[in-house]
């Protein structure tokens, strides 16, 4: 399918188009943030009338790179070759004066505005000083049609779905004659068959001559549309490879790293014998939530560690945000210890002792400018009501015990939150929920971004918590983390689970074929043999 | 597109029965429809309310609230809002009254008005593009500053007797039995001008889009500072010469005058439409917004049994409506 | 901590030292105006001089204030605290006028009773539009402001209402314990608010709301309640306001009672400290900035200005103090040397790209 425009010479595993000079060449960039490492001596090229896919997990610096080749970052060292001239844009505006724009997954577009509008402001035909309306019309309805796109240019923006907006922000891009078209998670929120519609329009710009960067967390997608790509993995360069030539398994490897030989399993105790007869904590069934998870079920037993594995955007992070109440479902049941219920808000879902903690522990966890002390109270405080305040001596005495139990450095219950480190910050997001004594714990990256102690002592303690018999769903990027902590092991991708198995004798090779979607058949074979 | 176009068998009636105005233009509609009923009420409930006098001399009294609304419409578009207006008409009353006391000639005093408050409107808009301070503080010290100034230089009030003022505050324009007063003119110019600016040039456009996303704005490479602060200058200058014109309307210049009239240029850019998180909203509609007050002080005055304050709590209800009706619409779009 | 910092450098570090210090400067202004400034004397067992009138005279700003630094903490903002003011004087003064015993003082509390049901229900209805129907806040009580008036000046027919009741008019001049009752009030509610968000988990629910809103909501705070919660507290202290401001004229005027209140108030909270963005607030801080404004519209005329030119110093602090909490005009004046603003985005979240 991606083969049937203008023929491409192939050469090797990771050679481009060999008689080509590169539109685009950033060779050995690096950036630091502060003491962070964010990008090091990475190199991309890319080349016209390709669409090359970057690839990489969270914090692999997919976004900083292309916001170093945008002018938005600053970069430390290396350089970037536009048509084989060294250039350091200073802004996207400068940028995009050189062919290269960027359309970001939400649309920077004026919804009150006019698709034309949209399209042509700034840049609009104008009769006596005066935008000529008609005249502006008539261009964006050319522009659209060679997209294969007919919208009314008069209308306004807001009127269409995103996905119509997404194309109306990539018709702006390439009216300036890009040379070079960025699409930064395009396809997030968008269904089937308008992704399909975004491929037509990409398949188009590059048979005009157009290199595109795509970046998708859909491998079926980038296997769909893209040639070639670049794969990050912590602010590095591992892999550059023909599309054609690699296969999924390759490439979820390369993206999650780790040789898989080296894995040592630490198996913990197993306790969840006791779970699988009785009733289930939690059961979901069939729950589904548009542009973020199809039909899905879950149960969940007492004292059981639920894995839950897939690459961001598989939907793993959604399932649990519904869980919790964080987004309501828009079909399917949660059943709690055999009792049907309605999850309007993480208030119910706390009521029901659900607790959630978020990957974005700085947006949806963190108040940053309160105590630790107050931090830690906040969900219980929250459920009892204001009126009815913990005692002092409670509260002292909660604080005391969790932050010795959970090692916070300083354990000063008078810090502000915003002064801790990373992983104390998380360990006192983790003492929030402890203290609400939950039945259920949903942890979505509680690792994340902390060092190696915090990590390892968070992870003990996950165990330790099975063990006194509440159920836990745990989220991670990290495979090894998850196979290391998991009684059952859920697989998510593309929005759906794909897969659910006991946590015996897998190892992290088997779930990378599952996520890479090697068909189940052959799957089902290596587990017969 | 050719698919959706109409027809060309079907009728001319065909076409006007089938169309559906856009749904960007409902709120200046309902307005619109609001102000004739309003009109055709007081027509059949009061004689003489239906002259068409009734109607010119509702723009005549009205003309400096029209062009203050018009110059709040531009910042309310950008998402802001203009609290100062009130205390700059009050300025401009003392001005233009100290001044021509003082022996100035009337032009001179007029231009002395005018640049004061734009000066005054760019003071503000600097505050709020460069200093990021909330357009709420930054215009609300705009109001005790234009109040403070007034007071500054006179706490009693001063009356106008310069010739040229007078002569201008009564002159009229002549349509047979029906006449209008220079400043209801210059009210329709400028509403006329402020609605071209708005709809045809690249800075009408650009405020529009700050209203609508102002990182959007500002990622598509407008000029967002230059129209940010550009906004702030048109409504201090509006409101200057809204100050002007009230001093021909009243002839002194009183720290006491134009209290809370903020409140009124505001509640007319509502009710005219205008969407007050900005984006959304017409010049146009701001105009009617001020009719519609204007004529409900106009019923009440015929109706004489009903007390003034009745304005202020109809005004009220209207934002109210307006507000929570515009509140549901923006949630059910995508 | 290890070391722990000298006194001096906790004070230096103290939030309320600005707002102190500003405090302190228009004082001694005021001295060096008057030497007798700051002169007590005693009569009739009632304290007078400036700094009395002073406390007295903050007393209406500074209980408006201590409801607007709660709504204001949530990152909201009540327009409409004058106009409630007005309201709360109209139905205490036409009770008072209407009964059957003008000067009795089971009369002057029933007044007041009435009035101030009729504000907390005000502010309920600014709770509801903010929190039920999500209209931002200045929108939600702007309708308010603008109708307010109206609906005294209903309640009073609009006539200028002068109750004859000792016991009101005691509100604003009388003097307990030595002290202006006026102020006496305002120390009341100012520690009730102060118990009401200290002693019970208020507080700390407004901040966690008005600092980070999803992470509260995602940790169950009821931030509906919450809201609701502050903006009827606003009216009821509105509402109190608008007694002592009617009590000290002995009269209302439905179209001057209160009228910019809203903008002394906020300008109030602003000095002591408390962000606009929302989040920490301070309510000694609002003490602090009510005694300041009052102050400031004292020291005007005793330093030989119009009294009415105090808007214009007015402006000149709430430019100055927006400026200093602005962090865009601090880095503009801190920023001689450095080339580029770099990028706007936080580090943490370039990393987490």
């Amino acid at each position: 399918m991606t083969q049937m425009d203008a023929p491409r010479v192939q050469t090797g595993a990771g050679d481009p188009p060999v008689e080509r000079a590169p539109v685009i060449e950033m060779r050995d960039i690096s950036i630091t943030f502060g003491s962070v490492q964010a990008l090091s001596e990475v190199s991309v090229r890319l080349y016209a009338g390709e669409v090359h896919a970057l690839m990489g997990e969270n914090g692999a610096g997919k976004s900083t790179l292309i916001k170093a080749l945008t002018g938005v970052y600053s970069i430390d060292s290396g350089v970037v070759l536009v048509g084989g001239e060294k250039h350091s844009f200073s802004s996207p505006l400068a940028a995009q004066a050189a062919g290269i724009s960027t359309v970001y997954q939400e649309v920077n577009l004026v919804p009150n505005l006019t698709v034309a509008e949209n399209m042509l402001l700034g840049r609009e035909p104008r009769r006596f000083g005066a935008v000529h309306v008609r005249e502006m019309n008539r261009r964006a309805r050319e522009t659209l049609h060679g997209l294969g796109v007919d919208i009314d240019p008069g209308s306004l923006l807001g009127e269409h779905p995103i996905a119509i907006q997404q194309l109306v922000a990539i018709a702006r891009a390439v009216d300036v004659d890009a040379r070079v078209l960025i699409l930064d998670e395009p396809t997030s929120s968008l269904d089937a068959d308008e992704v399909q519609k975004l491929f037509e329009v990409m398949r188009r710009l590059r048979g005009q001559g157009v290199a595109i960067v795509f970046v998708s967390h859909f491998l079926d997608q980038v296997y769909e549309i893209a040639d070639r790509m670049t794969i990050l993995r912590n602010g590095r360069l591992v892999g550059e490879r023909m599309v054609a030539g690699t296969p999924q398994l390759e490439l979820v490897k390369l993206m999650i790293g780790r040789e898989l030989e080296t894995l040592e399993r630490l198996d913990r105790s197993q306790s969840s014998s006791a779970g699988a007869s009785s009733t289930p904590v939690l059961k979901a069934l069939g729950i589904s939530r548009k542009g973020s998870l199809e039909v899905t079920d879950l149960e969940l037993y007492e004292g059981e560690v639920v894995g839950l594995a897939g690459l961001l955007g598989s939907g793993r992070t959604e399932l649990a945000r519904l869980l919790f109440g964080a987004d309501t479902v828009d079909s399917g049941d949660v059943t709690i210890r055999g009792e049907r219920r309605r999850l309007r808000s993480p208030r119910h879902a706390i009521d029901r002792k659900i607790s959630f903690s978020s990957e974005d522990r700085k947006s949806e966890g963190l108040v940053e400018d309160l105590t630790v002390a107050d931090n830690m109270l906040l969900a219980l405080q929250a459920s009892r009501g204001w009126l009815r305040p913990i005692p002092q001596a409670t509260r002292e005495r909660l604080v005391e015990q969790y932050l010795k139990a959970l090692d916070i450095r300083p354990a000063d219950p008078t810090a502000l939150m915003r002064n801790m480190s990373g992983g104390n910050q998380q360990k006192v997001l983790l003492a929030r929920w402890l203290i609400t004594e939950p039945d259920i714990l949903i942890l979505d990256e509680p690792t994340r971004g902390i060092d190696i102690g915090a990590k390892a002592q968070i992870q003990a303690k996950v165990a330790e918590l099975a063990a006194q018999g509440i159920s836990i769903v745990f989220i991670s990027a990290e495979l090894e983390e998850v196979l290391r902590l998991s009684d059952r092991l859920v697989v998510m991708r593309d929005r759906r689970k794909i897969d659910e198995r006991p946590n015996h004798g897998v190892n992290v090779s088997d779930v990378l074929r599952i996520i890479a979607g090697e068909s189940r058949s052959e799957r089902e074979e290596a587990e017969g043999a | 597109m050719s698919a959706t176009t109409v027809p060309a068998a079907s009728s001319t009636w065909d076409r006007v029965k089938g169309y559906r105005p856009p749904s960007r233009f409902l709120p200046v509609i309902a307005t619109l429809a609001l102000f004739v009923g309003l009109f055709g009420a007081g027509g059949v409930r009061y004689e003489g309310f239906s002259d068409p006098q009734v109607l010119l001399s509702l723009l005549i009294d009205n003309a400096f609230l029209i062009v203050l609304a018009v110059g709040v419409t531009f910042v309310i578009l950008t998402g802001g809002i203009d609290l100062s207006v009130g205390s700059v008409v009050a300025l401009s009353t003392m001005i233009a009254a100290k001044t021509l006391e003082m022996g100035w000639s009337p032009y001179l005093s007029m231009t002395a008005v005018l640049a004061t408050g734009t000066l005054l409107g760019l003071l503000m808009g600097l505050l709020v593009h460069y200093f990021d301070i909330q357009p709420f503080i930054a215009t609300l010290a705009g109001l005790f500053l234009a109040r403070g100034l007034t007071y500054l230089i006179s706490v009693e009030s001063i009356s106008i007797n310069d010739e040229t003022f007078t002569q201008l505050a009564f002159k009229t324009i002549r349509f047979g039995d029906y006449y209008v007063r220079w400043t209801a003119v210059v009210a329709l110019l400028v509403v006329a001008v402020a609605a071209y600016v708005l709809a045809r040039t690249r800075f009408g456009r650009t405020v529009y889009a700050i209203g609508g996303s102002e990182s959007s704005a500002m990622l598509m490479g407008l000029r967002v500072a230059f129209t940010k602060v550009g906004v702030y200058v048109i409504s201090g200058f509006c409101a200057s010469l809204a100050g002007l014109m009230f001093s021909l309307y009243i002839l002194s210049g009183n720290s006491l005058h134009a209290i809370g009239m903020e409140l009124d240029a505001i509640a007319a850019v509502v009710i005219g439409g205008t969407l007050l998180t900005g984006g959304r909203g017409y010049v146009v509609g701001s105009l009617l917004g001020v009719l519609v007050l204007g004529i409900i002080k106009t019923l009440i005055s015929f109706d004489g049994t009903l007390s003034s304050y009745w304005i202020r709590i109809i005004t009220g209800v209207l934002l109210l409506v307006f507000v929570v009706v515009q509140r549901f619409a923006s949630r059910r779009q995508p | 901590m290890p070391e722990n910092p000298t006194l001096v450098q906790r004070l230096l570090r103290h939030q309320l030292l600005w707002p102190v210090l500003a405090l302190v400067a228009l004082l001694v202004i005021n001295v060096v105006a008057t030497p007798t400034f700051l002169n007590i004397r005693m009569q009739d067992g009632h304290l007078y001089g400036n700094v009395v009138d002073i406390v007295r005279n903050s007393a209406p700003v500074m209980l408006v204030a201590l409801g607007m630094t709660l709504v204001i903490a949530t990152r909201g903002i009540d327009l409409s605290v004058g106009a409630i003011a007005a309201i709360s004087a109209a139905v205490a003064c036409t009770r008072i006028v209407g009964a059957g015993d003008e000067a009795a003082l089971t009369t002057a509390v029933m007044a007041c009773t009435y009035a101030l049901i009729a504000c907390i229900a005000l502010g309920a209805w600014n709770g509801f539009l903010v929190s039920v129907l999500r209209i931002q806040p200045i929108i939600a009580t702007l309708i308010l402001m603008v109708a307010g008036r109206g609906i005294s000046m209903a309640i009073t027919d609009g006539q200028i209402t002068t109750p004859n009741n000792g016991w009101f008019s005691d509100l604003a001049s009388g003097f307990v314990l030595t002290l202006p009752l006026a102020f006496i009030i305002a120390l009341v509610v100012f520690a009730l608010t102060a118990v009401l968000t200290r002693r019970t988990a208020l507080g700390m629910l407004i901040e966690a709301v008005g600092i980070n809103p999803e992470a509260s909501r995602l940790a169950g705070v009821r931030s509906r309640t919450i809201t609701w919660t502050v903006y009827t507290f606003s009216g009821l202290c509105s509402g109190i306001a608008g007694l002592v401001i009617a009590a000290n004229t002995n009269s209302v005027n439905a179209n001057s009672l209160g009228l910019w209140i809203e903008l002394d108030a906020i300008l109030a909270v602003v000095i002591g400290g408390t962000s606009l963005a929302g989040g920490r607030f301070s309510l000694t801080g609002t003490f602090i900035g009510a005694i300041f404004i009052a102050t400031l519209a004292r020291t005007i005329p005793n330093i030989g200005i119009p009294s009415e030119v105090n808007y214009l110093f007015k402006a000149i602090v709430v430019i100055a103090v927006c400026l200093l909490q602005s962090s865009r005009a601090r880095s503009v004046f801190r920023r001689h040397r450095s080339v580029t603003p770099g990028p706007a985005v936080p580090v943490a979240k370039g990393i987490a790209a």
